[in-house]
């Protein structure tokens, strides 16, 4: 009797995952079609806003450089600022985690970059004929391909607080709001760092594709790399492309030795689990900022201000207690009367709405070709896949194993992550132009351009934690060639490379979107796929196919995902984890 | 010992506690039963028990990191609904934030009393003076050694003045002459009245720890927790443990601690004898330390009877490792406890004396014989056509009997058992058990 209950109560839960999932899908989709139909009726009175000129003079590049380089850091404050709450909620609430975690589950798989247009107009409809709603579009864009996973990263580490710290800080009476900044951002401070070097990376790729829009008949050009890089195109100018990279390639080493490497070496110390023998990571201008008396100066009136904001979160008199009292239950049991019955209003008023949606303007042959050219582009995501990791899972184990050559080729990995492959799209798309080559296939690997490093970077970083005694054994005992191969190195970097892979895979997709159709001045190559088929919808502003196109792409991405890469990575984690 | 005995008051009441957890099915698991006691000013009293008797959850409801499901604890007349102001905890892993310098993680208690900076320095520094970490305040947790950093601890826990001070196996993860080091400094500032603190509860599962600290002793048996026995210990500070009074009292403990029916059995099936049913919960235990210790009791100086304590000092094995190993040898009968002292019988002997085959023959007859749980796995494969089963299969069923870790530890023991003993083997990959002969 208390077996088959037990079964009940798993099988329940297992139902209660997919449910939370259904009312996600529906949550993400009904606002997407909710922005498109609000952004279609703001169509008509849109204006270009007061015109830019873009200039292709290598004078303009610093400024636009500069440009570029504020909206990233302004998407990256957002992020952040969504992160602590949004994370915050979801990790502290039970009822809001129930919808929340899944809702971001989706949310990272929905191809934003199809969506650039969407938002551009809705949010120019805010501040129409001025350059602010394109701004904040550009910003949006970039906070979209930013932020889920910093969220998730933090949700995940407020959930696992190590228990005693979280029981010291209790029973020495902190308060939550210093609770959060004593232990909980700071236990979340590593793994969340790292979250913002990935995000950064995938920041560069859409505010460069987020600058140049256009929407059916109206181009919207913000001042920055992405739009001067357009604007080459258009002109055909490949000293202009080659300076923008050049550019570009500047502004991302800045980054790193200005905001990440200071960020990583701080963090350093955050880090639970303490290896003495570890060489810390550092940073000349975190060394040179400790140092500097001029920092301490200004930081001391800020440390004091933050210490106050301790005392004032004490003085709302604070007091933990238990709920067990009836009264307590009944009101709580009344909200979760409220919260569910809210849940389900939105879910039927977003289905209603989808169904119109879909019923005013998509028909059935269309959604088939949406699905047949989404398994195109799936077929292409996967050979690239393949190949990129029997090029760079060799390499990347050779590099590892030599601690002296993953040294240099690690930072360097790192950085070609971090650079918009999109940048380099019109090299390659004139190399086809001029050779007339098929670009059903010789676009396709543009779309992992960007993508593959993640597969080389996890890789070394997996091959250069196998043990040393490992190596040993398989020298002792004579295993070479292929035999060292299958049991020895494969097996030790399999857990790193599906990281790598799956985040590739994500990418890729998204890449797809700005990959699979490119322009040099007017000759257009255009690949079948997914990836085209939304480009070419934002291109003419038909927004039932760009909604369509994007549900498709992200209920491949989670089927994929589900059915695919996440039984591989559990196998991987339980199998072959070292230590 | 302090004043007489008139003017003593109490600190903390605990009347007739009881804790249970919310199973995922929703039935409740008891672990915690009917526990009262009374701690007054001025003792130090030890919650003595193996690993499962809720020592440790009895600890957590006293600093008010958790409520009881019944019963009351009133800390100064006040019942305690929340981490009370006067009580801190030191804990086994020391819980120092890796982020924060040792001055700073000593601080950290001060900070939700809102005092002046300036205070807040002067009282953290005293603490850290006090408990010998002077010279190291600006050093990180990472950078000390283990008794370093559970001296931070002890410090953190110290400067907010506190009442009562918990301390759950605070030397537990200690090297032993680092532990002895800490628990003598700590005793000395005890009793020279310098700690600001008027009553301890401590945690252990060191028989000699409590012997050596402690005014009073409340032993613990487990399934659900409960208090066995109270034990005072009158013996003047400091102890030594080689004083024969010292000794007796330990093995007094010993005796009182083995003479207590020993794995029990959670949930409906009572059992008279242990290991005669299957929803015995089966410690964690290995071949290897089963043979290791009937080898060292067989070898001389003790020629197949021993001391526990004696053995356990010479093992350097504290009760939590020792029990659950002499209790598996007294289940597979090759051992035999009673009165603080195992004995090996005939079967016990033989296996010291034969090599690995004739061992494992002698181990699969005595498993099958007095498992019960072996022996039920064995003759489900043996039914089955194909000769496998999942896992599930056992683990459902052992659920309707213990808690689902138990549940866990009980089948791996079985599996890590069954495995040497070549009766059954179990892919973990797959999670089946079958018949196969590797």
């Amino acid at each position: 009797m208390n077996k088959q209950h037990g079964l009940a109560a798993k099988l329940s839960h297992r139902f209660s995952a997919l449910f939370w999932d259904l009312v996600a899908i529906l949550l993400v989709l009904g606002l997407i079609v909710f922005l498109a139909q609000a952004s279609r009726g703001l169509m008509q009175p849109l204006t270009a806003p007061g015109e830019t000129a873009i200039s292709l003079d290598a004078s303009a590049l610093p400024e636009y450089a500069l440009r570029t380089s504020l909206r990233m850091l302004a998407a990256m404050i957002l992020s952040l600022l969504f992160t602590f709450t949004y994370a915050t909620w979801a990790a502290k609430s039970q009822r809001a985690g129930q919808i929340l975690i899944p809702l971001l589950d989706i949310l990272q798989s929905v191809p934003i970059l199809g969506f650039i247009s969407v938002t551009v107009v809705f949010f120019m409809s805010f501040a129409p004929g001025k350059i602010l709603g394109a701004e904040l579009a550009a910003i949006f864009a970039i906070f979209t391909s930013q932020a889920w996973n910093m969220a998730f990263s933090f949700y995940q580490s407020l959930r696992t607080v190590p228990v005693e710290l979280a029981e010291a800080s209790r029973s020495f009476r902190l308060t939550p709001w210093m609770r959060f900044w004593k232990l909980e951002v700071p236990f979340a401070m590593p793994a969340l760092v790292w979250n913002m070097m990935v995000s950064m990376s995938a920041g560069w790729f859409f505010v460069v594709a987020s600058e140049a829009i256009s929407v059916g008949s109206t181009t919207v050009t913000l001042p920055g790399i992405g739009s001067y890089i357009a604007l080459a195109i258009d002109q055909r100018d490949l000293d202009a492309v080659g300076r923008a990279i050049a550019v570009m390639l500047i502004v991302i080493l800045i980054y790193d030795q200005l905001l990440f490497r200071p960020l990583v070496a701080w963090v350093d110390h955050f880090h639970f689990e303490q290896h003495a023998d570890r060489v810390p990571p550092r940073s000349w201008v975190l060394t040179a900022l400790r140092r500097s008396r001029w920092v301490a100066i200004i930081f001391a009136p800020l440390a004091r201000i933050w210490r106050w904001t301790y005392q004032i979160s004490g003085g709302v008199t604070y007091k933990e207690r238990f709920h067990q009292n009836e009264t307590g239950a009944s009101i709580a049991s009344w909200l979760d009367w409220l919260w569910y019955g809210g849940i389900a209003m939105v879910c039927t008023f977003l289905s209603w709405k989808i169904k119109i949606f879909v019923l005013q303007g998509v028909a059935l042959d269309e959604v088939g070709t949406a699905i047949l050219l989404g398994c195109s582009t799936m077929v292409r995501v996967f050979v690239l896949i393949a190949i990129a990791s029997i090029i760079w899972v060799p390499v990347g184990i050779w590099i590892g194993l030599r601690p002296g050559a993953a040294r240099i080729v690690q930072p360097i990995v790192q950085f070609m992550a971090a650079f918009p492959a999109n940048l380099l799209f019109p090299l390659a798309v004139s190399g086809i132009v001029a050779l007339q080559l098929n670009p059903d296939i010789w676009l396709s690997p543009l779309m992992i351009l960007g993508t593959q490093w993640y597969i080389l970077f996890n890789v070394i970083a997996g091959a250069s934690t196998i043990p040393g005694e490992l190596r040993d054994i398989g020298t002792n005992l004579g295993v070479r060639g292929w035999l060292w191969w299958r049991r020895i190195a494969l097996p030790a970097v399999f857990p790193f490379y599906m990281t790598g892979a799956v985040t590739a895979s994500g990418g890729s997709w998204n890449a797809s979107i700005v990959a699979e159709i490119a322009s040099w001045g007017n000759t257009t190559l255009k690949a079948h796929g997914l990836g085209a088929y939304i480009a070419e919808a934002t291109a003419d502003g038909d927004f039932h196919r760009i909604v369509l196109g994007i549900a498709v792409m992200s209920a491949f991405v989670v089927v994929i995902n589900r059915l695919f890469w996440r039984p591989l990575y559990t196998l991987a984690e339980r199998k072959y984890r070292l230590g | 010992m302090k004043g007489a005995q008139i003017d003593i008051t109490s600190l903390l009441d605990i009347r007739r506690i009881c804790k249970s957890f919310k199973r995922p099915d929703g039935s409740e698991l008891l672990v915690l039963d009917g526990i009262s006691l009374v701690v007054n000013e001025g003792e130090i009293i030890g919650l003595l028990g193996r690993s499962g008797s809720g020592k440790s959850t009895l600890l957590r409801l006293i600093a008010g990191l958790a409520p009881p499901s019944t019963g009351s604890i009133t800390y100064l007349g006040k019942e305690v609904t929340a981490p009370p102001p006067g009580i801190a905890m030191v804990f086994q892993s020391s819980a120092l934030f890796p982020w924060l310098t040792v001055l700073e993680n000593v601080q950290l208690g001060l900070e939700a009393l809102r005092l002046p900076v300036k205070e807040l320095h002067r009282r953290a520094i005293k603490a850290i003076d006090l408990i010998g970490l002077d010279g190291f305040e600006s050093a990180y947790p990472r950078e000390l050694s283990g008794g370093m950093r559970q001296r931070v601890g002890f410090a953190r826990a110290l400067v907010v003045h506190p009442n009562i001070l918990l301390m759950d196996e605070p030397f537990s993860a200690l090297d032993v002459l680092t532990a002895e080091t800490l628990r003598t400094d700590f005793l000395d500032l005890w009793s020279e009245g310098q700690l600001p603190i008027k009553g301890v509860i401590l945690v252990t599962h060191n028989i000699e720890e409590a012997v050596l600290m402690c005014d009073r002793i409340f032993i613990f048996g487990s399934n659900p927790g409960c208090i066995l026995n109270e034990i005072r210990v009158e013996l003047p500070h400091p102890r030594a443990r080689l004083d024969p009074a010292f000794r007796d009292l330990v093995e007094h403990i010993y005796v009182e601690m083995t003479s207590q029916a020993v794995l029990v059995p959670a949930g409906k099936r009572v059992e008279l004898f242990p290991g005669t049913g299957i929803g015995t919960i089966l410690p964690r235990v290995s071949s290897n330390s089963l043979s290791g210790l009937l080898e060292a009791v067989a070898a001389s100086p003790y020629n197949g009877e021993a001391d526990l304590p004696v053995i356990a000092s010479s093992l350097h094995m504290e009760i939590n490792n020792l029990f659950p190993v002499a209790e598996t040898l007294q289940m597979l009968r090759f051992a035999e406890i009673s009165g603080g002292d195992i004995r090996l019988t005939t079967e016990g002997k033989q296996f010291a004396d034969f090599d690995t085959d004739r061992r494992k023959q002698l181990f699969a007859r005595n498993l099958l014989t007095y498992v019960a749980l072996a022996a039920h796995i064995r003759r489900v494969l043996d039914e089955r056509p194909a000769h496998r089963a999942p896992w599930s299969r056992f683990a459902d069923e052992l659920e309707d009997y213990m808690p689902p870790a138990a549940a866990l530890q009980t089948l791996r023991t079985i599996i890590a058992l069954g495995r040497y003993a070549e009766i059954f083997s179990y892919d973990d990959e797959k999670q089946i058990f079958n018949l196969d002969n590797p």
